[in-house]
């Protein structure tokens, strides 16, 4: 029994393991047709510099502008228990299952100069495609239903009973979102703030599509990785060698952050 | 619950897992018969460049009446993407390049047998409808708040770079830099240039009078001074290992055919005198 127990088990661990050699093997190859000094003078490229520079200030900004945003919108869509609330949770996660080039057209068709806001929100002038202000809003676009999705099972976490007490002694909502929801919840919506990074740092199409390419001004580091491979691949490899690194250490951060939250370390996502 | 649902269904679970096994060993068998190598005569596989859309399409409608039942799959893109798609092993029969630098290159890494010119484009200025009263010739452009070009890689990009450097000989040196600190985006192939001014969203671009011509009333055209101008060589050739190179030289000679010329001129292209062989 035990050993047809064991043989079993071989057996569906091998057939598993042929989908981790094939989700390991890019990320392998990255790393392993590459040398130290090849890393060097990829990084060196005058590519690089500019798109590292470009993308940590936007995804910075566009985090700032999706915590900000999005974590009373994530209380509130966890408190309410309306129909409502149940279709705005709808419409906010819907950038999550859209492709990235539909986020590109619908941005330009809503914020280009003949969009449909532009010349009625705002001033003609104002026109926001093509800028570093469009690299943002895309990255916004695709990265806040990550944050809020988390942050709102973060707070759903948030036990009911604390709530009770704190308003029967007199705590407005502000001060319970601030003093009470917010703390409880911290390592979760860490989680999802590094889960939105992640995203809107890997963010391409939408950016192509709406923000163009103007390195340093729009060229964000997928867009380089993307335009070095036709002129020099070692750039685009060192490039792509920084981003992985860079995902991987937030995974490891976010999956660190939810075993805190939930004990079992099971990520959300 | 979950423990004793999978303690009870045990038996079945491993016959699953035998039968994934089997099913993985039949796709892996079915390899040595694939289908595709029977029938591998009746499909044609062209990369051409972005600017060869529409005089392609038209002559691929030509080339299924001479050979009708031949499945014939285009990839349009930019020429240096193209380039890249090929050094990384895309499977392709003929290669239609934009200019000669990346055609060159291909030869050189023996992808390619040799390559004749068989068309010339060339470039000219786009306007946006709002701005189409502000432009009468390329000094106006650095005027405009909006350009947008192709990438320097991109041959719409180089040729660009190139007029705007004779352009600074003529109309002052910061010319070129006046005109790109006006440019908002550096595309990745000439469509996406021209799709900035039809939609509106950029004021001018330089593009080739072919995409200019396919835009029909939405952008203005103004024509670049000869003086200023350069033009753009569009080589053809077969890949060395082309899968299909029967019907990749029915698809050169269609393209050099008094027809295929007839096609490429009514679409913007000029064609040359037959026969001119890039050395």
């Amino acid at each position: 029994m035990a050993k047809r127990m064991f043989f079993e088990r071989v057996l569906l661990w091998s057939v598993g393991l042929v989908l981790v050699v094939f989700l390991l093997a890019p990320v392998l190859a990255l790393f392993m047709t590459s040398t130290l000094s090849e890393l060097g003078a990829g990084l060196a490229h005058p590519l690089v510099g500019p798109a590292l520079r470009l993308s940590l200030v936007t995804t910075s900004i566009s985090l700032l502008i999706v915590v900000l945003l999005g974590t009373p919108l994530a209380w509130m869509l966890a408190r309410s228990r309306g129909r409502i609330a149940r279709v705005i949770e709808l419409f906010v996660q819907l950038p999550i299952v859209v492709p990235p080039a539909v986020a590109g057209v619908g941005l330009l068709f809503a914020f280009g100069r003949r969009g449909l806001l532009t010349g009625v929100v705002y001033p003609q002038s104002w026109a926001l495609a093509f800028s570093t202000a469009a690299v943002v809003m895309a990255e916004v676009f695709v990265s806040a239903p990550f944050f809020i999705q988390a942050a709102s099972a973060a707070f759903r976490r948030v036990d009911d009973k604390l709530l009770t007490v704190a308003r029967s002694f007199g705590a407005s909502p502000l001060r319970i979102f601030f003093r009470v929801a917010v703390p409880l919840s911290a390592p979760g919506l860490a989680a999802g703030a590094a889960m939105s990074w992640a995203r809107s740092l890997g963010e391409f199409g939408a950016t192509l599509m709406f923000a163009g390419n103007l390195q340093g001004k729009t060229q964000t580091l997928p867009l380089a990785i993307y335009v070095g491979l036709e002129s020099d691949p070692r750039a685009a490899q060192a490039l792509s060698i920084i981003l992985i690194s860079f995902a991987l250490t937030l995974l490891i951060v976010m999956r660190a952050l939810l075993r805190k939250v939930n004990g079992a370390g099971e990520a959300p996502f | 619950m979950i423990v004793t649902e999978l303690q009870g269904s045990r038996q079945s679970l491993s016959r699953r897992a035998m039968l994934i096994v089997t099913l993985l060993f039949l796709i892996v068998g079915c390899r040595n018969g694939d289908p595709a190598t029977e029938t591998s005569e009746q499909q044609l596989v062209v990369f051409a460049a972005a600017s060869l859309r529409e005089s392609f399409d038209e002559l691929g409608l030509e080339f299924q009446r001479s050979h009708p039942g031949v499945k014939l799959t285009f990839n349009f893109a930019g020429t240096q993407e193209l380039r890249a798609q090929i050094q990384h092993g895309a499977q392709a029969d003929v290669f239609a390049s934009a200019n000669q630098k990346h055609m060159a290159e291909l030869v050189r890494a023996g992808e390619l047998t040799q390559p004749i010119v068989f068309a010339h484009n060339e470039p000219v200025i786009v306007v946006s409808l709002e701005s189409a009263s502000q432009v009468q010739s390329i000094a106006d452009l650095p005027g405009l708040a909006r350009l947008v070009i192709g990438a320097a890689e991109v041959p719409i990009g180089e040729y660009t770079l190139k007029i705007l450097e004779r352009a600074s000989l003529q109309l002052g040196a910061d010319f070129s830099e006046k005109f790109q600190e006006k440019v908002v985006s550096r595309e990745l192939n000439t469509r996406q240039v021209l799709t900035k001014v039809s939609l509106g969203e950029a004021d001018a671009a330089i593009v080739y009078r072919t995409d200019a011509m396919s835009a029909g009333e939405r952008v203005r055209v103004v024509s670049i001074a000869p003086e200023l101008n350069v033009t753009a060589d569009y080589p053809i050739a077969l890949l060395k290992h082309a899968p299909h190179p029967y019907l990749a030289r029915a698809w050169l000679d269609l393209v050099r055919s008094e027809r295929g010329a007839n096609i490429l001129q009514r679409i913007g292209f000029t064609t040359p005198a037959r026969s001119s062989e890039v050395p």
